[in-house]
């Protein structure tokens, strides 16, 4: 199968997509004549014009918004975020009117819209720039959040969140956008909700999603060389979660850590945690553990990043303290 | 206000501050390509007459705020370049020890209010500033720096608003470059002028050459008398020209060479030389030296950036609450 790059493949997505329904725009900041601030939308300018790849000026919480409009007047909008930092410059738009306004109006105006952009951190870019939004989004009814891992579900999760009748936030990361992964040429759709066992085991469950299964999938290799066979969910999507699998899995390793980028209060990890407690609590042979991000902003120093994420050697030493090893 | 006149002390102190925004940021340019600074890394290379201009005409405890294109702002309001060089390496010694980076120079010290990272964040931030001084009965003035690609945060319309109703002591700086990132100023309003922002709050509102110190001070001073008065805020267009692309990963090809070089040749840094030596204040030689003495601070500046350590790990948890023994969650 041929392979593409994480961007190449979030540009399929959209390009099918807009070749097949008129409605459907991009708009945000650098996305049509600088290609994209990473090249997301290179040429889609090109095949699509000025009308529907839309270069907006530095003004979130109005594109947002405008968006938002246009989806309750029966468009399919396409917000990009440059980075979902700037997103809580628009948050009143998202949360207030994106996710509510369906409700709100009784059920007569549903939002079928994207807001999509890199999450999370990205290296020494300091505290305004390195913010993990996820667990944000997710904790938001009427909001889906989808936060793809490879090239492959990218691409299939995203034409899933395009074509949904409800405010999707698609999650990515400049960490992803050159990695390389198979895509097939033909058509096909991932739906939301849905978890990925990426790797099955018998010993722990690790559960993980977006850029930090990078760090889980090398940490499962590692700890394999050891005999520790885990089994790794992706979970793909964090609104809704796909509990079952997790809890299916834990029921047979009885063993659960699970690893994000985020604070740790209130996280994607302390729901989950909650869930297999309440659904598998006789099933555990040890306490669920989770590897965050430290419970601070992010500074600038490399001494300052590294000690804040998720690694692989956290990940390995905290599966065998689960193991009791 | 009569024309005002410079004297030689300005001219020298423009020279002197001009080059060494340029030589300490053509050093990090280098420190860059050596990935010795990491992360984003905005230049201000030609646009050094704006601050050099703004700072002749304030006075000692007026404060300053700026987006993330920051260093020069740090270094005129009197941080040292090691601790702005050693902030870019992100060394413990650094003026945000090592936790801001490029983008978040901060000095107290200095009244140096911060580089900020988020477009138009600092806007509400510079008029707040501004409204203590109000409150406290101070005769400090607040000059709020940001980008023409800010002025369309409604933020900015937001805060001209309460900074006009309250007759606020700020003068808002838009550094107008010509671009936000690849965005040219024409692409994103109908209203090119970007002075006239102010207008709709019958803000005193000018445009100004960035590209001459002798502009910029004239209008700062006239901007600064106004705040001291209680006259309330100034807006000034300041219309300056970045050399380099927006920051370090971007090539530029939105805009000509053609149009680079016809800016490099109003440069502000050799309009100041050229000044200096037509009126005789100083010589070639003088300039020369000055220039070296130049050359060995931001030297100097490396070295001890190069020589200084990281910040501990333990540093995460510091500086996050004012409280001292506040409970985090450890894993
Ligand atoms: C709210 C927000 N949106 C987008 C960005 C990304 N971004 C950083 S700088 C910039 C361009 C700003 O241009 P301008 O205000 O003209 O300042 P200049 O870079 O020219 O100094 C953009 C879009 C950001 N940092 N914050
Ligand atoms: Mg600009």
């Amino acid at each position: 199968m041929r392979s593409i790059q994480f961007r190449e493949a979030l540009r399929e997505a959209l390009s099918e997509e807009m070749r097949r329904d008129e409605s459907i725009f991009l708009m945000g900041e650098e996305v049509a004549e600088y290609n994209g601030a990473y090249k997301v939308s290179q040429g889609m300018l090109d095949e699509f014009g000025a009308k529907r790849i839309i270069d907006t000026p530095i003004a979130e919480l109005g594109f947002a918004g405008i968006g938002v409009g246009a989806a309750m007047n029966g468009l399919r909008p396409i917000i990009e975020f440059m980075t979902f930092n700037f997103s809580l410059v628009a948050i009143d738009q998202v949360i207030n009117a994106a996710a509510k306004m369906y409700s709100m109006s009784g059920g007569q105006f549903n939002i079928p819209m994207v807001f999509r952009g890199p999450t999370g951190s990205a290296g020494q870019l300091g505290a305004q720039h390195s913010q993990a939004f996820e667990n944000w989004y997710a904790n938001c009814p009427g909001l889906k959040v989808v936060v793809p891992s490879n090239p492959y579900d990218a691409k299939g999760l995203l034409k899933t969140a395009i074509r949904d009748n409800d405010p999707v936030i698609f999650m990515e990361s400049e960490q992803m956008y050159g990695d390389k992964g198979e895509v097939p040429e033909e058509e096909y759709l991932i739906p939301i909700g849905v978890a990925d066992v990426k790797r099955t085991g018998t010993h722990v469950t690790l559960v993980s999603f977006g850029k930090i299964m990078k760090v889980v999938l090398a940490a499962a290799e590692e700890l394999a060389k050891e005999g520790i066979e885990c089994e790794v969910i992706d979970l793909r999507t964090v609104r809704p979660i796909d509990y079952n699998t997790v809890i299916e899995s834990v029921k047979k390793t009885n063993r659960l850590v699970i690893i994000e980028e985020a604070w740790p209060l209130a996280s994607i990890s302390s729901e989950i945690t909650y869930m297999v407690q309440k659904n598998a609590f006789d099933y555990l042979d040890a306490p669920i553990r989770r590897i965050t991000t430290q419970d601070v902003p992010l500074g600038y120093a490399p001494t300052l990043v590294q000690a804040f994420l998720p690694s692989i050697q956290k990940t390995v030493q905290t599966v065998k303290e689960v193991l009791y090893k | 206000m009569a024309k005002l006149t410079f004297t030689k002390e300005t001219y020298l102190q423009w020279f002197e501050s001009m080059m060494l925004m340029r030589r300490f940021e053509e050093k990090s340019a280098q420190l860059y390509g050596q990935q010795k600074i990491k992360g984003f890394c905005h230049l201000y290379i030609g646009q050094e007459a704006v601050v050099a201009g703004t700072m002749s005409a304030l006075q000692k405890d007026d404060r300053l705020i700026t987006a993330y294109r920051d260093h020069a702002h740090a270094l005129a309001c009197g941080i040292s370049a090691r601790a702005v060089m050693a902030e870019l390496y992100g060394k413990a010694t650094g003026c945000s020890k090592g936790k801001g980076g490029s983008m978040h120079m901060f000095s107290k010290e200095h009244n140096f209010f911060g580089g900020h990272g988020i477009v138009g964040g600092q806007i509400p931030l510079g008029a707040g500033i501004a409204f203590a001084d109000q409150y406290r009965g101070g005769k400090q003035v607040t000059v709020c720096y940001f980008g023409d690609g800010a002025m369309r945060q409604g933020a900015l319309h937001e805060t001209f608003n309460m900074a006009m109703l309250w007759k606020l002591p700020v003068i808002f700086v838009i550094e107008n470059n010509g671009y936000a990132m690849g965005t040219s100023v024409e692409r994103t309003s109908n209203v090119g002028e970007l002075y006239k922002a102010g207008l709709a709050f019958d803000m005193p509102s000018f445009s100004v050459d960035g590209m001459k110190a002798e502009s910029v001070h004239e209008a700062v001073a006239k901007a600064a008398e106004r705040g001291r008065n209680g006259d309330g805020p100034t807006l000034l267009e300041i219309r300056t020209y970045r050399y380099r692309g927006h920051s370090m990963s971007d090539p530029a090809k939105y805009r000509t060479k053609e149009e680079v070089e016809a800016y490099k040749l109003q440069d502000p840094l050799e309009q100041v030389r050229t000044s200096i030596l037509n009126k005789k204040w100083a010589s070639a030689e003088d300039l020369d030296k000055i220039e070296e003495n130049i050359n060995n601070i931001v030297q100097d500046a490396v070295d001890f950036s190069e020589n200084s350590p990281f910040p501990d790990e333990s540093e995460l948890f510091t500086d996050v609450y004012a409280e001292p023994n506040y409970p985090f969650i450890i894993e």
